[in-house]
């Protein structure tokens, strides 16, 4: 329990997507002009990657490791699909996002159209495929990729939200007219980071 | 001053639209308002009628700010002459002790030579932060046109507090000259920046050159014989292995930052910052309450690796920079929450942050520059919450 604890703050805090290794940077910089939206993706985000990276640890380590075909036939030792991988895990987030797409669309069509393009687009956000990427390079076990995936998500929802907080603050802004709308998000997002790096060195 | 007056506005034609040095405008409106009380009114449709402006608000909190930064001055010479005397250490080689040993001083610790010693390391460092973050403030209020106004005063004041005496005079231009243009120029000056200014210039200082500005060497201005501060000496050997009591770190008689080693002096700012209602108590109550908290529940859980658990809240808040942080920094009004009961979930934030970072981060065993920083984000975050429960409960109330 202690360790799917401190593998979650690690997630949030320690290895926070957005601001620690600035994944997933054309959905943060794009949707977080209003906090209600920037909430509305965060969850999103959050649902996709607490649902496609367990799935994708399992798919990984049932078919595409090397080797892990032999529960079909001992023969199959030696065969290594993992050429397959980025393959197999898009197709797997981009299901996921569709079935939050539809459910959106169904039940809140406000957020749906607010999300625009965003909202397929996180099929390709790299915060996502990442964490499924992370989950295999630290062979991290079912349990520990649901966790993983889960903070992810919490971490990558609560670095928009701020930054959507103040993007409305900063309509009351006078930014240079040559820093406006992306410049000055940019350097909020450093700064941002700068403050994150509280976190950088925490061993848990 | 019937003189001042005469000058400013025999002056003043060249400087309003027309005038051969118009460009130079905001010099003149700067000289003007810190001379005397500028007869502007709002422009706009609002308008407030209130003795407490930008000017005075700003003045009082340099005023709070002055007991605090004579002690340090005397502090920085002081913990030196003291090691010098006592022959465990020698003077600082730079040019400041030269110029010390040559203007007739001594390094024996009596008041005037601790005073003369800080001094000659503090003025370099205060010329330089005001040189290089006043042109700053200056050149971009020219291109931009909008005034000097008196929040520069400010951040230059705290900035030569937050930083250890020996700290080469280029990183303090450096670092100055990014919190003033980063930190606070981008959003448009004075009241409208995300993160207080003179953090992020300590912060950037603090990633990109930790070799001045943190580890056991800097912090006294003597050549060897120094020591890490309390908070490292407590994160490497223990709360047994610390060299002051309680009431030495309380009244300041220790190493540091020039500005933030005395508790008790920044309890003096504090109180007439309150009484004058400039800064939030609610913040610095949160602050407060949330360092006792953690570090409570640390002392409960505690650790057999970690030393730095045991810690009490009594000593966190008089070590380091957690005074002179929830005093000072913490309050900014323009970076820290606006709402009121938000304040308080601020300064609850700041205290449980500052906390964590010094105990759980074995990077950094000081946590408060840190902590304030990260708050600062999330404080539109934190207001966003309450003014939208404010807007549902008027709506409810009036039945929309």
């Amino acid at each position: 329990m202690e360790h799917y604890l401190s593998l979650a703050i690690k997630a949030i805090f320690v290895e926070n997507m957005a601001l620690a290794f600035f994944l997933g940077m054309c959905s943060f910089l794009a949707v977080s002009k209003k906090v209600e939206t920037a909430i509305g993706l965060g969850a999103a985000v959050t649902f996709v990657l607490t649902v496609t990276t367990p799935l994708n640890n399992v798919i990984y380590n049932t078919f595409l490791k090397e080797g892990a075909l032999v529960w079909i036939n001992p023969e199959y030792a030696s065969v290594d699909l993992s050429f397959l991988t980025f393959l197999t895990f898009i197709g797997t987030i981009a299901a996921a996002v569709q079935v939050v797409e539809m459910t959106l669309d169904r039940y809140a069509p406000a957020l749906y159209s607010a999300l625009g393009v965003f909202l397929p687009l996180i099929a390709v956000n790299c915060a996502i495929l990442g964490a499924s990427l992370f989950m295999v390079e630290r062979d991290y076990n079912l349990g520990e990729s649901a966790v993983f995936g889960l903070g992810s998500g919490i971490g990558f929802g609560l670095a928009i939200t701020a930054m959507a907080a103040i993007r409305e603050k900063m309509r009351y802004s006078n930014v240079p007219e040559g820093l406006r709308g992306l410049g000055i998000t940019f350097i909020v997002t450093g700064l941002m980071a700068i403050a994150f790096m509280a976190f950088a060195g925490i061993q848990l | 001053m019937k003189f001042l007056r005469k000058l400013l506005d025999s002056q003043a034609k060249h400087f309003e639209p027309g005038g051969k040095l118009h460009t130079l405008y905001p010099l003149w409106e700067a000289n003007d308002t810190v001379l005397f009380t500028p007869g502007h009114v709002t422009k706009g449709k609002t308008h407030v009628r209130d003795a407490l402006d930008l000017k005075r608000m700003m003045i009082t909190v340099v005023i709070a700010l002055i007991p605090v930064m004579l002690f340090g001055i005397y502090n920085v010479g002081h913990q030196a002459n003291a090691r010098i005397a006592e022959g465990i250490a020698k003077p600082f080689i730079a040019w400041q002790s030269d110029l010390f040993v040559q203007m007739g001083f001594t390094h024996t610790d009596t008041l005037v030579n601790n005073f003369m010693y800080g001094l000659v390391f503090f003025v370099p460092i205060f010329l330089v932060t005001f040189v290089v973050g006043g042109a700053i403030e200056v050149i971009t209020s020219i291109v931009r046109k909008h005034e000097v106004n008196e929040g520069f005063l400010v951040t230059g004041f705290l900035f030569p507090l937050i930083v250890p005496a020996t700290i080469p005079l280029w990183q303090v231009a450096l670092g100055i000259g990014f919190g003033t243009l980063i930190g606070k120029e981008v959003f448009g000056g004075t009241g409208m920046n995300v993160l207080n200014p003179a953090l992020v210039g300590r912060a950037f200082l603090f990633f990109a050159y930790p070799g001045q500005i943190s580890g056991d060497q800097v912090w006294q201005a003597t050549d060897g014989g120094t020591g890490a501060t309390l908070l490292g000496q407590a994160a490497a050997d223990g709360m047994g292995a610390l060299n002051a009591t309680w009431f030495e770190a309380f009244s300041g008689n220790i190493t540091g930052s020039i500005g933030e080693t005395s508790a008790l002096l920044c309890l003096v700012g504090a109180a007439l910052l309150i009484f004058t209602q400039i800064a939030s108590w609610r913040t610095m109550a949160g602050i407060a309450l949330g360092t006792a908290l953690i570090s409570s529940l640390l002392n409960l859980v505690g650790s057999e690796t970690n030393p730095m658990f045991a810690m009490p809240f009594y000593w966190h808040m008089v070590v380091g920079g957690w005074a002179f942080g929830a005093v000072f920094m913490a309050t900014d009004p323009v970076s820290s929450a606006f709402t009121e009961k938000g304040k308080f979930i601020y300064g609850l934030g700041i205290g449980a942050m500052v906390v964590l970072v010094r105990v759980v981060n074995p990077a950094y065993p000081e946590g408060m520059m840190l902590a304030i920083l990260f708050m600062n984000m999330f404080a539109p975050f934190i207001d966003y919450f309450f003014i939208q429960g404010n807007i549902k409960r008027r709506m409810a109330r009036n039945g929309l």
